[in-house]
C-alpha cells in the first residue's frame, strides 16, 4: 500500500512533465494539423539551457533557491521560445498549404538537426548538475517503507497545476485565446475577420516551446542529468499522451500526460521495468482502436 | 539558421541588408545558449566556458548567407519571369518533357548500376556504398507502396525490415536454413506481421496511424533489446551465413569434394567476388521489386490503392472494401521490407537492434517523400542523395547527421512535392483521331 502510494506520487510527477510537453503538441496539432516532431528536441534544448544557467549561477555563488529557479526558468523560457519561433518560421511556415507529409518530413529533419547541433556544440556526454532541491516531506512512515514526497516533486506538481489554470484562463478568456481558437476552427475565415493568422501560429509555437521549457527545467532539477537524446523518448511519450487525451484538447493533453506517467511508473514498479515503453505504446494502440478520438477529444467527422 | 521566406516582390539592396541584419539578430539570440556558452567538466563539476568568437563568426556567416540567399532568390525569380514571357510551352507539355527526361535518366541509371562493379571491380568502398544505396532503394520502393500509393503514413517501417533480418538470422543460425530458402519464408513472416499489425489499426485516420506504427516499430526494437534468449539482446546475432552462388561458397579454399566460387570458375580467390555478387543480388532484388510494384499498379488492386489515397470516402461509396485494400498494401510493403531485411542480414553477417531505430524509419520515409511520393525514379534519386550526403560528410564526420537533417528541411522547403513530383499517369488514354473535335485533355493525369 505504502509502495503503491509512492508510485502514485512518482507517476503524478512524471505525468505532469509529460503533460506540459503534450500541450505543445496538442496546440500545434489543433491549429495547423501537423505533428511537430521537433517539439521533443525543443524540450531537450531547454534542458541544456537550464543546465548552462544553473552552472552560471553556481559559478556566481547564488545560494537562494527560489531566486535561482526563477532566473533559470525565465532564461530558459526566453531562449526556448525563440527556438520554437525559429523552427516554425524556417521549417514549417514555407510549407503551409502544401501536402500533409511535407511539413512532417521537414519536422523530422529539424529534429535530427537540433539533436545533432546540440551534440556538436554542447558535447555528447551526459551533463550532471549538483542537486538543487534536496529532501522532502514524509507523508506516511509505514512499517518497512516510507512514503515521501520530495520538494522537487511538489514543485513540479504545483507549477504544473498553476500553469494549467493560467493556460486555461488564457485560452478561454483573453483576446489571444479567442484568436487561437478561431484559427483552430477555420484559418481562412479567421484571417478574413482580421485575425493575424501568422502571428497567432507563431505565438502558439512560442507558447508550446515555453511550456516545454518549464518541463525542461523541471526534468533538469528532478533527474539532475541531461543528454542530447532525451528529447526523442520524451517527445514520443508526450505525443502519445496528447493522442490518448484527445488531440487538440488542452485538458485532454494534461489528463493523457498524467495517465501515461502513472501507467509507466506502476508498470515499472510491478511488472517489467524494461518493457515500460512497450506498455505505453500498447495502451495507446488499445485506446485508439476502441476510442479513436481519445478520451476527451471530439469525434471528428470527415467531410468530402 | 536563416529563415527562408519568399517575399512576394524583389527587394531593394537596403531592404536586403535590413532583412539580413534581422536574421543575424535572431541567429545571435539562438546562438547564445548553444554556441556562445557551453558547459565543460572541470574537476568533476561543470563549469561554463564562453565561445563568443565562434558565436560572432556564426552570426557573420548567417548574415552573409542570408544576403546571398535573398540575392539569388530575387535573381532566380527575375530570370524565371523572363523565361515564362518567352516560352509558350504549356505546363502539360513541360511535364511530359520532364517525364521523358526522367525515363531516359532511368535507363542511364540502370546501365550505370550494371556497369558499376565492372568499372570499380577493385574498389571495395564504392561497391559497398552502391550496395547500401540499393538497399535503401529497395526499402524506399517497398514503403512507396504503403505511403506513396496507398497514402498510409507508416513511421515504423523499420519494424518489418527488422522482422525480415531477424527471421533470416535465426533460421540460418539456429536451423541451418540457406539464404534462398529463408528469403520467401522471412518475407511471408514480415507480411503476416504487417497484416497482424494492420488489421486493428488501419481504420485509424492518417496521423494516428503514423503514431501507432511508430509505436509498433519501437515495441519491436525494445523486445529485440530485452528478450535476450530469443534475439541475443543488445549484442545481436553474429556469424550469419552469407548467401552462396547456386551452392558455390565464396571461400578461399574449396570444401571437401566440391568447389568454391573461385575454384569452379578457375578464378583466383578475391574477397571482392562476394561483394560484387552481393551487389548484383540486391540489384536483381530491387529490379524485381520495381517490376512487381509497376505491375501491381496496373492491376485492380493498385488502382484501388491510388483511388484510396485520393479519396477514401468516394471509395467507400463505390462499394470498395477499404480495409482489405489497405491491408494488402500494408502486407506487400511489409513483405518487400522483409526481403530487404533478409538481404541486409546476409550482407552484414551481423545484426543488432542498433540497426533498426526510429532514425532508420525516418530515413526511409524521407527517401519516399523527398523523391516525390509515388515516384519510382524519385526514390532512386533520393536514396542516392541521402546515402551520399553523409558519405561526403565523412571528412568532417561529426557534421554528417547535422547535414542530413538540414538537407531534409531544405529540400522540403525548396520542393515540397519532392524532387521528382511529376508521376507517370496511371491511365493514359490513346490520342483520339484528328477528325474528332474533342481531342483536348486526352491525358488523364493523376
Amino acid at each position: 500500500m505504502a509502495y503503491a502510494l509512492q508510485q502514485l506520487i512518482n507517476g503524478l510527477t512524471l505525468g505532469a512533465m509529460y503533460g506540459l510537453i503534450a500541450i505543445g503538441y496538442t496546440m500545434v496539432y489543433g491549429i495547423i494539423g501537423m505533428i511537430n516532431f521537433a517539439h521533443g528536441d525543443i524540450f531537450m534544448v531547454s534542458a541544456f539551457i537550464a543546465v548552462t544557467a544553473f552552472t552560471i549561477l553556481a559559478a556566481a555563488d547564488v545560494t537562494s533557491i527560489p531566486l535561482a529557479l526563477t532566473f533559470v526558468l525565465i532564461v530558459s523560457i526566453f531562449f526556448t521560445s525563440a527556438y520554437g519561433w525559429a523552427v516554425e518560421r524556417t521549417a514549417y511556415r514555407p510549407l503551409r498549404g502544401s501536402t500533409r507529409l511535407a511539413p512532417l518530413i521537414s519536422a523530422i529533419g529539424m529534429s535530427i538537426f537540433l539533436q545533432n547541433s546540440v551534440q556538436l556544440t554542447q558535447g555528447a556526454r551526459v551533463k550532471p548538475i549538483p542537486p538543487v532541491l534536496e529532501g522532502g516531506v514524509v507523508l506516511w512512515d509505514a512499517p518497512g517503507f516510507t512514503v515521501q514526497i520530495g520538494w522537487t516533486q511538489m514543485l513540479i506538481i504545483v507549477t504544473t497545476v498553476v500553469l494549467m489554470i493560467a493556460f486555461t484562463w488564457m485560452i478561454t478568456q483573453t483576446p489571444f485565446g479567442r484568436q487561437q481558437r478561431a484559427c483552430e476552427q477555420d484559418r481562412t475565415m479567421a484571417s478574413l475577420l482580421g485575425v493575424n493568422v501568422d502571428r497567432t501560429i507563431s505565438l502558439t509555437f512560442m507558447l508550446g516551446a515555453a511550456l516545454a521549457a518549464v518541463a525542461g527545467v523541471m526534468v533538469t532539477v528532478y533527474y539532475g542529468v541531461v543528454d542530447f537524446f532525451i528529447g526523442f523518448l520524451a517527445g514520443i511519450k508526450a505525443f502519445t499522451a496528447a493522442v490518448l487525451g484527445g488531440i487538440g484538447s488542452l485538458p485532454g493533453a494534461m489528463l493523457g500526460g498524467l495517465l501515461i506517467g502513472l501507467i509507466e511508473s506502476f508498470w515499472a514498479a510491478y511488472l517489467w521495468a524494461e518493457y515500460k515503453d512497450v506498455a505505453t505504446f500498447s495502451i495507446l494502440c488499445l485506446v485508439l482502436m476502441l476510442r479513436p478520438s481519445g478520451l476527451l477529444g471530439r469525434p471528428e467527422v470527415e467531410k468530402v | 539558421m536563416s529563415a527562408i521566406v519568399f517575399a512576394r516582390h524583389a527587394m531593394t539592396p537596403t531592404e536586403r541588408l535590413r532583412d539580413a541584419g534581422w536574421v543575424a539578430f535572431v541567429g545571435l539570440i539562438l546562438g547564445v545558449p548553444l554556441i556562445g556558452l557551453t558547459t565543460v567538466d572541470v574537476g568533476g563539476r561543470l563549469g561554463v566556458e564562453t565561445r563568443f568568437g565562434l558565436l560572432l563568426a556564426a552570426v557573420a556567416a548567417v548574415f552573409a548567407g542570408r544576403l546571398l540567399l535573398r540575392w539569388s532568390i530575387d535573381n532566380m525569380r527575375n530570370r524565371k519571369l523572363a523565361r515564362d514571357r518567352v516560352s509558350t510551352a504549356t505546363a502539360a507539355d513541360r511535364a511530359h518533357g520532364a517525364q521523358r527526361v526522367v525515363n531516359v535518366l532511368g535507363w542511364i541509371a540502370l546501365g550505370a548500376s550494371i556497369a558499376l562493379p565492372i568499372v570499380y571491380s577493385d574498389n571495395r568502398y564504392v561497391v559497398d556504398i552502391a550496395t547500401t544505396v540499393l538497399i535503401y532503394v529497395m526499402l524506399g520502393w517497398g514503403l512507396n507502396v504503403v505511403v506513396g500509393l496507398a497514402g498510409l503514413l507508416d513511421l515504423g517501417y523499420v519494424a518489418f525490415y527488422a522482422v525480415g533480418a531477424y527471421s533470416y538470422a535465426l533460421l540460418s543460425t539456429q536451423y541451418g536454413w540457406g539464404f534462398w530458402e529463408a528469403l520467401p519464408v522471412s518475407g511471408a513472416l514480415a507480411a503476416s506481421f504487417g497484416i497482424l499489425l494492420g488489421y486493428p489499426i488501419l481504420r485509424l485516420r492518417g496521423d494516428y496511424l503514423a503514431i501507432v506504427t511508430l509505436g509498433f516499430g519501437e515495441i519491436i526494437r525494445v523486445i529485440l533489446v530485452n528478450w535476450t534468449e530469443f534475439s541475443g539482446g543488445p549484442n545481436g546475432i553474429s556469424s550469419i551465413p552469407r548467401p552462396s552462388f547456386f551452392g558455390l561458397e565464396f571461400t578461399r579454399s574449396a570444401p571437401e569434394g566440391g568447389h568454391s566460387f573461385a575454384s569452379f570458375f578457375g578464378l583466383e580467390f578475391s574477397a571482392m567476388h562476394r561483394l560484387i555478387f552481393l551487389y548484383y543480388l540486391i540489384l536483381v532484388l530491387a529490379l524485381l521489386t520495381h517490376a512487381f510494384v509497376s505491375r501491381l499498379r496496373k492491376l485492380p488492386v493498385g488502382r484501388a490503392w491510388e483511388a484510396l489515397r485520393e479519396d477514401e470516402i468516394a471509395c467507400k461509396a463505390m462499394g470498395m472494401n477499404t480495409t482489405n485494400i489497405k491491408l494488402s498494401a500494408f502486407a506487400i510493403g511489409a513483405m518487400l521490407g522483409g526481403f530487404a531485411g533478409v538481404f541486409f542480414a546476409a550482407r552484414q553477417g551481423f545484426i543488432s537492434p542498433e540497426s533498426f531505430t526510429f532514425t532508420e524509419s525516418a530515413i526511409i520515409l524521407a527517401i519516399v517523400v523527398l523523391g516525390g511520393m509515388g515516384s519510382q525514379m524519385g526514390v532512386v534519386l533520393a536514396a542516392t542523395l541521402l546515402v551520399l550526403i553523409p558519405e561526403f560528410g565523412r571528412n568532417f564526420a561529426e557534421y554528417r547527421m547535422l547535414l542530413f537533417g538540414a538537407a531534409m528541411v531544405l529540400i522540403m522547403v525548396w520542393k515540397p512535392g519532392g524532387l521528382l513530383s511529376h508521376r507517370e499517369p496511371t491511365v493514359r488514354l490513346k490520342p483520339l483521331q484528328r477528325s474528332k473535335p474533342a481531342a483536348a485533355g486526352t491525358e488523364v493525369a493523376q
